[in-house]
């Protein structure tokens, strides 16, 4: 009890990672019925029995919004902010501490809203995590739409004041609490991802809900913001004004594609980090890593409109949306470009955080090489709402996030437990999990060139039958069913290591960064985050803990 | 074995931290320790007396740019809501929105608001009085806490009458027929604006009232200092949010 | 192309050919980036300190140009289809969707689609896009659920749905665009080469999503008439009130 009703940053950030454990635990669960059910659509599944449509649609909606929000958003954010960010700037604790807790059950609360939603007779909602009104405004335009929809945007606006606590408590620790010495260019870029996805939840979360208020006025006060007049729905006349079912698109994707920044920021900078670790080198430009980081940011506020190329916007709009986007090609090729001149001829220590760490950077260029081609109108016009952006989109945030996150667990596992966790099977974990990863992926962008619409809950329907990328469906879900499989060597890993694991050296990963020191230093820290020096076989380095004297 | 999550002295550290054996008057240049200690150099916790009142200054700061974030999607709803419309049937372009005349009370409401920021700066000042706060810093009394006290009760009559006001302002659209639900945009975005604007200020006059009793209750002045301030600064902002609001809906609807 | 369906269009070519260029070249940067990292993993021993900054900023420079050039490229296409509106004498054909069909409406005679009402709108009667019967205009509109097309004639679709956002998605004329209830948007294209086509809803709408498809015939122009004047002359005896099956 004493435990679950903590303040202690470090207990925060192991129950945040628990409950995006759980959500991701879930997600997966759901994502593979979905699998099955699209290569076998009338086969009873055991326990479910047969699915219906709007159960498929139910499990996308709940799949994605758990990933987005409690796994891709608590993990990397909130789970390891509250881990290591006051370590790594020589902080006791965070600004606020209580109210880390009150933004942790805010959090557990809101899951917990959410996944009650399939408890309910009528099911949960089936509109998909983006929520577009009128079929989100109106609770008769599907099963579901009802109290469903109405748990899920309560879930949502909870968890929106949350992220907003946690994003406020992050600012203030890192503008005000961070030890003697630790100036700006002192930062380990972790911090720099976190200061830039902090300022991008405080700006894009309060949108977010703001639109679910007026949603939800739209759905119980008679108000007509997102709903246009003389909609018919169910035979029902349900438009009352001149609503605008663009303005939520408008509204959703401010949010939305900020966030998919706060989510895979955190894992950038962590492998930028792992990569000048485990090559035992400095970063490669360090201050250019640290700006292309709060560029991404930046211009992330601005590229929404690549989300509704073809939604009815304005296109010239579009174009403008076109360019923007175009342009945060540039500081992410920046980013990966570093990483890869990072490792280069860099003998790498190809420990199992840094396999991860390698991952990811193969997912992002991955996925990332397929964002310039979405965002091209043109050819957009065609991908949009395909299994081609599923591709993209699994690539890119999913499979490069949830990789940094696991680098994350695997790196910071000592901090938590004291002990390390089994090497042998986090390697075995890794490659299944990349084959897997890919084998599941990459096929889908063939699915969606040959113009497989996502959401679809059969491949076969009254008029075309897809029938040609069958045997691509098939393997997809074949695969997708080992990458969930081997999920469980990890849960392994991780519970019989808490437990049983090999004890931790003191710094086990020879790390240099202030989260590792024996205690919080109480002199003027002197040195940059990544004083690695290449020395031979041996090598050196000077932790930001030693003073600038000792060392020479 | 590195520094696991063992319980730390954290909370001990805690009770200490933004004393700095110093009096919370004006931060000086330097940390008092003579030449050229500066209090930045010092570990967290050691910072002078004023580390604490900063860094709640800091989060409120924050958490009132995420709102002012909300009430900027609000209003572009707003403006958005506003120039939409649709064809009629014989291929017209009519819009939904009939602009309707704010109740003349907010006027009245509005003075009431700027009136209460007034007597909300003028509490926490009192606070801040070098003289003072010295005297409650040595515990020879409470100067301070006399003084303020009765500017903050001013205050939360002022805001309380505020709120009546809005109430009373919803009562007479009610009358002339704008309800929530009443079909017209214009009158959706009258009750939302002011409704989560009264919102905050419900929650602000709870802050304030807690902040009164907290005066009286807290022990460190340092603490005192800061519940007043954060709640001014809170109690500002929505000051200037209403203006902003007030104009919105006075003049560009 | 293989990897996608035949392409019918005018425009569709052009957009296939951007499409493949962008796949190669996307492409072959993924796969050396791959090698790049499989390559690093496997050369154990520690050389050098990294590229040289001025390498990395050259490499950078590339795919700054190769952005340049996608975003140029890409906006041409786009300018062609958005910008620019449909010729004059492009065909008029309205496209609503409702949940969970397409139906697609040919003004008629004269060249004008008749009123619409929501409150009318029944489709168990035969009425399901609210035809008002009040309207002259109306009496000649013709309603299918099939899309018939002349090849080699540009068509100028105008896009509605009743109640939610649907996607009007027809792969083999490599076009998309939402429907969104209360507003009506325009795309143009011109089919080209006969068949039949597949046309389906690309905006998850409620539990008919996936069901929600039509089929587009692209038939000779002889042909279309044909088939138009008996629908015409359907609907004039009365035979068919709003809609008509194929
Ligand atoms: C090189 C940088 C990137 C570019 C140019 C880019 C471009 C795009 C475009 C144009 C779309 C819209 C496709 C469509 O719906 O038709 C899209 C979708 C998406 N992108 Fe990216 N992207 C980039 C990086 C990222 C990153 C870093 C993430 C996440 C970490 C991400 C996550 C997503 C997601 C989740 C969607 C789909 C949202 C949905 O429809 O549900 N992208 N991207
Ligand atoms: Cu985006
Ligand atoms: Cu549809």
């Amino acid at each position: 009890m004493r435990k679950l009703f903590t303040t202690d940053h470090r207990s925060l950030g192991v129950l945040y990672l628990l409950l995006s454990l759980a959500a991701v635990a879930t997600g997966t669960l759901l994502s593979l019925l979905m699998r099955v059910h699209r290569i076998w659509p009338d086969t009873p599944l055991p326990l479910l029995g047969l699915m219906k449509p709007e159960d498929y649609l139910a499990l996308v909606t709940m799949h994605g919004t758990l990933m987005v929000f409690f796994v891709l958003t608590v993990a990397p954010q909130n789970g390891f902010a509250s881990l290591v960010l006051p370590g790594q700037i020589g902080a006791r604790h965070m600004a606020f501490p209580r109210l880390n807790a009150i933004s942790f059950w805010l959090m557990a609360l809101a899951f917990t809203i959410l996944i009650s939603a399939f408890a309910l007779p009528s099911g949960a909602p089936l509109s998909g995590w983006a929520s577009y009104p009128p079929l989100s405004a109106i609770a008769s335009a599907g099963p579901g739409q009802g109290t469903g929809m109405d748990l899920w945007l309560l879930s949502i606006g909870i968890f929106c004041v949350a992220a907003w606590l946690g994003a406020v408590n992050l600012l203030a620790t890192i503008l005000g609490e961070r030890g003697a010495g630790m100036t700006w260019s002192r930062l380990p870029l972790t911090v720099w991802a976190w200061l830039t996805t902090s300022i991008l939840t405080l700006l894009v979360f309060s949108v977010l809900l703001a639109a679910a208020v007026l949603l939800f006025s739209d759905r119980h006060f008679g108000s007509s913001f997102f709903v246009p007049l003389n909609d018919v729905v169910n035979g029902h006349v349900v438009g009352r004004g001149d609503g605008s079912p663009l303005l939520w698109l408008h509204l959703f994707w401010f949010f939305g594609h900020p966030e998919v920044y706060i989510a895979i920021l955190p894992g950038m900078g962590l492998a930028t980090s792992l990569f000048a670790n485990f090559t035992r080198r400095r970063v490669a430009g360090y201050k250019v890593m640290a700006a292309m980081l709060v560029a991404i940011g930046g211009l992330g506020l601005l590229v929404w409109g690549h989300h509704m190329f073809v939604s009815g916007m304005n296109p010239y709009a579009g174009t403008a949306f076109a360019l923007t986007t175009m342009a945060i090609a540039v500081p992410s090729t920046v980013e990966v470009i570093g990483w890869l001149s990072t490792l280069w001829g860099g003998g790498l220590r190809l420990t199992t955080p840094m396999l991860f760490a390698l991952g990811f950077l193969s997912f992002f260029i991955a996925g990332g090489l397929t964002g310039p081609i979405l965002a091209q109108p043109a050819l957009d016009t065609y991908l949009h709402n395909t299994f081609f952006v599923v591709a993209h989109f699994h690539l890119i945030m999913a499979m490069a996030g949830v990789f940094s996150v696991f680098a994350g667990i695997y790196y910071w596992f000592p901090l938590m437990t004291g002990r390390m966790m089994n090497d042998l099977l986090g390697k075995l974990h890794f490659w299944i999990s990349l084959i897997a990863a890919y084998g599941t992926f990459l096929p889908m962008h063939i699915s969606g060139l040959a113009g497989e619409p996502r959401h679809y809950e059969r491949l076969a329907g009254p008029v075309v039958s897809f029938s040609e990328i069958l045997p691509n469906e098939r393997g997809i879900t074949w695969s997708a069913i080992l990458l969930g499989a081997a999920q469980l060597l990890f849960l392994w890993n991780l519970f019989a290591s808490a437990k049983r694991g090999e004890r931790a050296t003191e710094n086990p990963w020879q790390a240099t960064t202030l989260e590792w020191a024996p205690e919080i230093p109480r002199r003027r820290i002197e040195r940059g985050p990544y004083e690695y020096e290449n020395g031979g076989t041996e090598s050196m380095f000077r932790p930001q803990w030693e003073s600038a004297s000792k060392q020479e | 074995m590195p520094a696991t999550f063992t319980p730390k002295n954290v909370e001990i550290e805690r009770k200490h931290t933004g004393i700095g054996g110093k009096p919370p008057v004006d931060r000086r240049p330097t940390g008092g320790g003579g030449d050229g200690d500066n209090w930045d150099n010092r570990p967290s916790g050691r910072r002078g007396p004023r580390e604490l009142l900063s860094r709640y200054r800091l989060g409120v700061l924050f958490a009132l740019a995420g709102d002012l974030m909300f009430f900027v999607a609000l209003v572009s709803a707003f403006f958005v809501r506003q120039s939409a419309g649709h064809f009629d049937a014989r291929e017209n372009y009519v819009s939904d929105w009939h602009p309707i005349a704010v109740p003349p009370i907010l006027w009245v409401n509005t003075a009431i608001l700027l009136l209460s920021s007034l007597t909300m700066e003028i509490a926490r000042r009192q606070l801040f009085r070098e003289i003072d706060v010295m005297e409650e810093w040595l515990g020879l009394g409470r100067p301070a806490v006399k003084r303020a006290a009765p500017w903050m009760v001013v205050t939360v009559v002022l805001g309380v009458l505020f709120v009546i006001g809005q109430w009373i302002a919803w009562g007479q659209l009610t009358q002339q027929g704008f309800h929530f639900n009443s079909p017209d945009p214009s009158s959706h975005f009258f009750y939302l604006i002011t409704g989560t604007h009264g919102l905050h200020l419900v929650l602000g006059i709870v802050a304030l009232a807690a902040a009164l009793g907290a005066l009286f209750t807290l022990k460190r002045v340092e603490l005192r200092q800061i519940v007043v301030d954060c709640t001014a600064w809170y109690w500002h902002t929505m000051g200037i949010f209403w203006i902003f609001l007030f104009v919105l809906l006075a003049y560009f609807q | 192309m293989p990897w996608a369906p035949f392409n019918g269009s005018l425009e569709g070519a052009r957009i296939d050919r951007l499409l493949l260029y962008n796949l190669i070249a996307f492409a072959i940067v993924f796969a050396l980036a791959q090698v790049w990292i499989i390559v690093v993993m496997l050369r154990r021993k520690p050389r050098g300190n990294g590229l040289p900054a001025a390498l990395r900023w050259a490499m950078i420079a590339v795919f700054g140009v190769l952005y340049i050039w996608t975003g140029i490229a890409a906006q041409r296409l786009w300018a062609n289809s958005q910008f620019a509106g449909p010729a004059p004498e492009a065909m008029q054909v309205e496209v609503t969707g409702a949940q969970f069909q397409w139906y697609f409406r040919y003004p008629g005679t004269d060249a004008t689609f008749g009123a619409v009402r929501s409150q009318l709108v029944d489709a168990a009667s035969g009425n399901p896009l609210g035809l008002d019967p009040a309207d002259p205009a109306s009496k000649d509109d013709v309603v299918s659920s099939l899309l018939v097309l002349p090849a080699g004639r540009e068509v100028d679709l105008r896009l509605r749905s009743l109640d939610v956002i649907h996607g009007l998605f027809i792969p083999g004329m490599r076009l998309k665009e939402n429907a969104v209830p209360g507003m009506i948007l325009h795309v143009h294209f011109t089919p080209q080469t006969p068949g039949t086509y597949s046309i389906l809803c690309s905006q998850v709408c409620g539990l008919g999503h996936a069901r929600m498809q039509a089929r587009l015939l692209v038939v000779p122009e002889k042909q279309f008439t044909e088939w138009l004047g008996v629908r015409e002359h359907l609907r004039q005896a009365g035979l068919a009130g709003g809609v008509s099956r194929p």
